[in-house]
């Protein structure tokens, strides 16, 4: 743990240059007083069951509505479909055969043939995580010829935020803990958050959408009034739990332990573990997303153990927060600018009668 | 799948709407008349998707965004005709170009607040001055230039009634500071007419920001073409010689930004550009413009037919504007478009031996 705390000093360093991009500590750089550990999620979706706790909890605990008229979608059984403005959780279900098992076994042992960054410092392996994880086998008991795929979705809540850095009003913000929450009494509702996150997890709240449906023999009662009409929102990694000291809604939940709450660096590491662990089991297929800083969006403070490629599960794959290339836009706009304004100068002096 | 001699009394399964989840393959897009197919130099890619389900989200902007696009590239571009007229003593030009550019902006603006999800919180747009927010930049200087375009348009608005605005004493002061506030419009009126480019590529819409690097002079062409186009509309045409050179120049410029920016975007992002409503937009877009710059041109002498090609050029401005934003919005509802791109990037980076940068590690 030591040596790897060093390991993220000495990135967190390197990257207190360019706060648009690259490894950085978000809390700092957002100028709270040191002292608060990032906290995140990492969801181990091997071992989640798909019992929809999480959405359930967090729906309950977070006063969010219905998303809109209930309707089956055939997508084995996931009819939540996706995060938005209601649904901060998200749990998905993908049914493989055994040829898409073998892909994916394929393209995960590619990804470890690469030599993915081996940043963890050597010796640190021994932790107390993995210890915990070889007593007990989680592993769930897949067939080679079938295999049933779940895995819950959340606000991935980057280092560097596209919906945070495009926010006009300020309503966006960035917690003590690293964590990235609406100010719902703020936002004016524009949109451009929704147009900044990678991974389209944020959402306006509309309010037609919970209003009691007119379909005769559908009708499930009077629906409650839909709060925080028109502003944008997502996960809030349960701010106000943390500033309790409580874990997240959906992570005290969950059952299994699938999804993790705690200081980001232990999570990491225990992420790190598990992934070997699999590997060491034969399971390719086994990779982390997010847990990397140097990727387009500095490492998101939600870490997925998964069991495919990220676009199996609808995750980008590979996301860069926008902000990263607005040097090179200004850039390009005052060029542009410049040029309309020579433009009407030559218009004037030149071919004016 | 269960295997019975029972499964033979089934009736048969109904087919599937919507695309089924796993692997999915394009097909060929029905063959085109207008010759754009050869556009489509891209091979059908495979790629896996969560059910065919959206990645990014499209953002809650309608017709009132693309109108404002429009509108805001118009007031931008009158701003300039404006101070080069105050400044060379056109007065029809600078009096004609101040007034449409108030009735742009003012117009403009409303759709901005109309398009909110709480209008009447519109004034935190100015809550704070954010410099990686180009929506709050935009604000900014939508406001600088209102003010000082208000101002100045105020003193033509007293000039045309015969001095029957309320004003009193302040109409001497107003004598004084009308050069001043059209200076101030001035400045602000280029950052005006290409915010919005920054605006649109600064996300993750697979079109826009694939366009990044280019869409500002599109956007500036676009603005300087439609203004030239509005004070040959308005405008007799002994004063609009300048407005018709900056017409011809924006159309040179946006007919070549827009090719140049479509040759620099990865080809599966700019796809949405040559498809469907938008591409329609932007076709007509292309041909309006070419012949409004003719028309510009050749034609400027004549009043009428002047203010034909005033009225295509503007058109031109609008289909670029309605057609870049449908695009990216088109761009987010398929998930192709986020997922092809992404992929072939990481791939030649990997292929360039950068391998530590992925969001998705082996360990």
């Amino acid at each position: 743990m030591s040596s790897q705390a060093a390991q993220s000093v000495t990135n967190y360093a390197r990257g207190a240059s360019h706060q648009f991009s690259g490894p950085t500590d978000p809390a700092a750089d957002a100028h709270w007083p040191s002292g608060q550990v990032r906290k995140g999620f990492f969801t181990d979706t091997s071992i989640c069951i798909g019992c929809k706790a999480c959405e359930v909890a967090c729906k309950e605990w977070n006063h969010n509505p219905r998303d809109g008229d209930l309707e089956l979608t055939g997508w084995s059984y996931d009819n939540t479909q996706s995060l938005g403005a209601s649904t901060w959780r998200h749990v998905a279900f993908i049914e493989q055969d055994r040829e898409r098992i073998e892909q994916a076994r394929e393209s995960g042992r590619k990804l470890v043939d690469l030599g993915m960054p081996a940043v963890r410092p050597s010796g640190s392996s021994s932790g107390e995580g993995r210890a915990a994880y070889r007593d007990q086998d989680v592993t769930p008991p897949d067939t080679p010829e079938f295999r049933w795929l779940m895995a819950s979705d959340v606000c991935k809540h980057c280092t560097h935020a596209g919906c945070l850095d495009v926010c006009p009003t300020g309503a966006l913000f960035r917690t003590e803990f690293g964590s990235v929450v609406v100010q719902d009494d703020v936002c004016n509702g524009c949109g451009t958050c929704v147009a900044g996150c990678p991974f389209g997890v944020i959402e306006r709240r509309s309010d037609g959408t919970a209003a009691p449906t007119t379909r005769s023999g559908e009708k499930k009662g009077e629906q409650p009034d839909v709060p925080k009409r028109g502003v944008a929102q997502k996960c809030t990694l349960c701010y106000d739990r943390l500033v309790d000291g409580e874990t997240p809604a959906c992570a005290k939940t969950c059952p299994t332990t699938s999804i993790k709450f705690g200081d980001h660096p232990d999570l990491v590491e225990t992420a790190r573990d598990r992934v070997h662990q699999l590997h060491e089991e034969g399971l390719t297929e086994a990779r982390l997303y997010g847990a990397n800083e140097l990727d387009g969006v500095g490492g998101t403070g939600a870490m997925f153990l998964l069991l495919d490629e990220p676009e199996t599960y609808g995750l980008p794959p590979d996301p860069r927060v926008p902000t990263a290339d607005l040097p090179v836009m200004f850039r390009r706009a005052g060029l542009a600018a410049a040029g309309m304004l020579a433009g009407a100068a030559v218009a004037f002096l030149g071919g004016g009668r | 799948m269960t295997v019975s001699d029972f499964d033979q009394f089934r009736p048969p399964e109904p087919e599937r709407r919507g695309r089924r989840f796993g692997k999915l393959r394009r097909k060929r897009r029905p063959g085109r008349t207008d010759g754009s197919a050869e556009m489509l130099m891209v091979p059908d890619v495979e790629f896996t998707s969560y059910y065919g389900r959206a990645i990014v989200k499209p953002p809650p902007w309608g017709p009132e965004i693309a109108a404002y696009l429009f509108l805001g590239g118009v007031a931008g571009g009158s701003g300039l005709l404006a101070y080069g007229a105050q400044l060379t003593g056109r007065k029809l030009l600078c009096r004609n170009a101040r007034l449409g550019a108030m009735v742009a902006v003012s117009v403009g603006g409303a759709a901005l607040v109309k398009d909110l999800g709480r209008p009447d919180r519109f004034y935190n747009m100015l809550r704070t001055i954010k410099l990686t927010s180009p929506m709050s930049l935009g604000s900014w200087i939508l406001t600088a230039y209102s003010g000082g375009m208000g101002v100045a348009a105020m003193a033509d608005v007293d000039r045309l009634t015969g001095s029957r605005l309320p004003l009193g004493p302040m109409r001497r002061a107003l004598a004084k500071v009308e050069p001043v506030a059209g200076g101030v419009a001035a400045v602000f009126a280029a950052p005006l007419a290409v915010y919005t480019a920054v605006l649109l590529s600064d996300t993750a819409n697979p079109t826009w920001n694939a366009a990044h690097r280019d869409l500002p002079v599109v956007f500036a062409s676009s603005a300087s073409l439609a203004a030239g186009g509005l004070a040959m509309v308005t405008t007799p045409t002994r004063e609009t010689g300048p407005a018709r050179a900056l017409a011809v120049m924006g159309v040179v410029g946006d007919l070549a930004a827009t090719r140049y920016m479509e040759s620099r975007m990865d080809p599966v992002a700019a796809e949405p550009l040559h498809q469907g409503r938008p591409g329609r937009l932007l076709r007509w877009s292309e041909r309006l413009a070419a012949a409004g710059g003719l028309g510009a041109l050749l034609l400027g002498g004549n009043r009428a037919l002047a203010a034909a090609s005033g009225v295509a050029l503007l058109g031109a401005s609008a289909c670029t504007r309605f057609g870049i934003l449908e695009a990216g919005i088109e761009s987010a509802k398929d998930p192709r478009y986020t997922v092809v791109p992404q992929r072939n990037r990481l791939a030649k980076r990997r292929a360039a031996g950068i391998t530590d940068d992925s969001i998705t590690t082996a360990g």
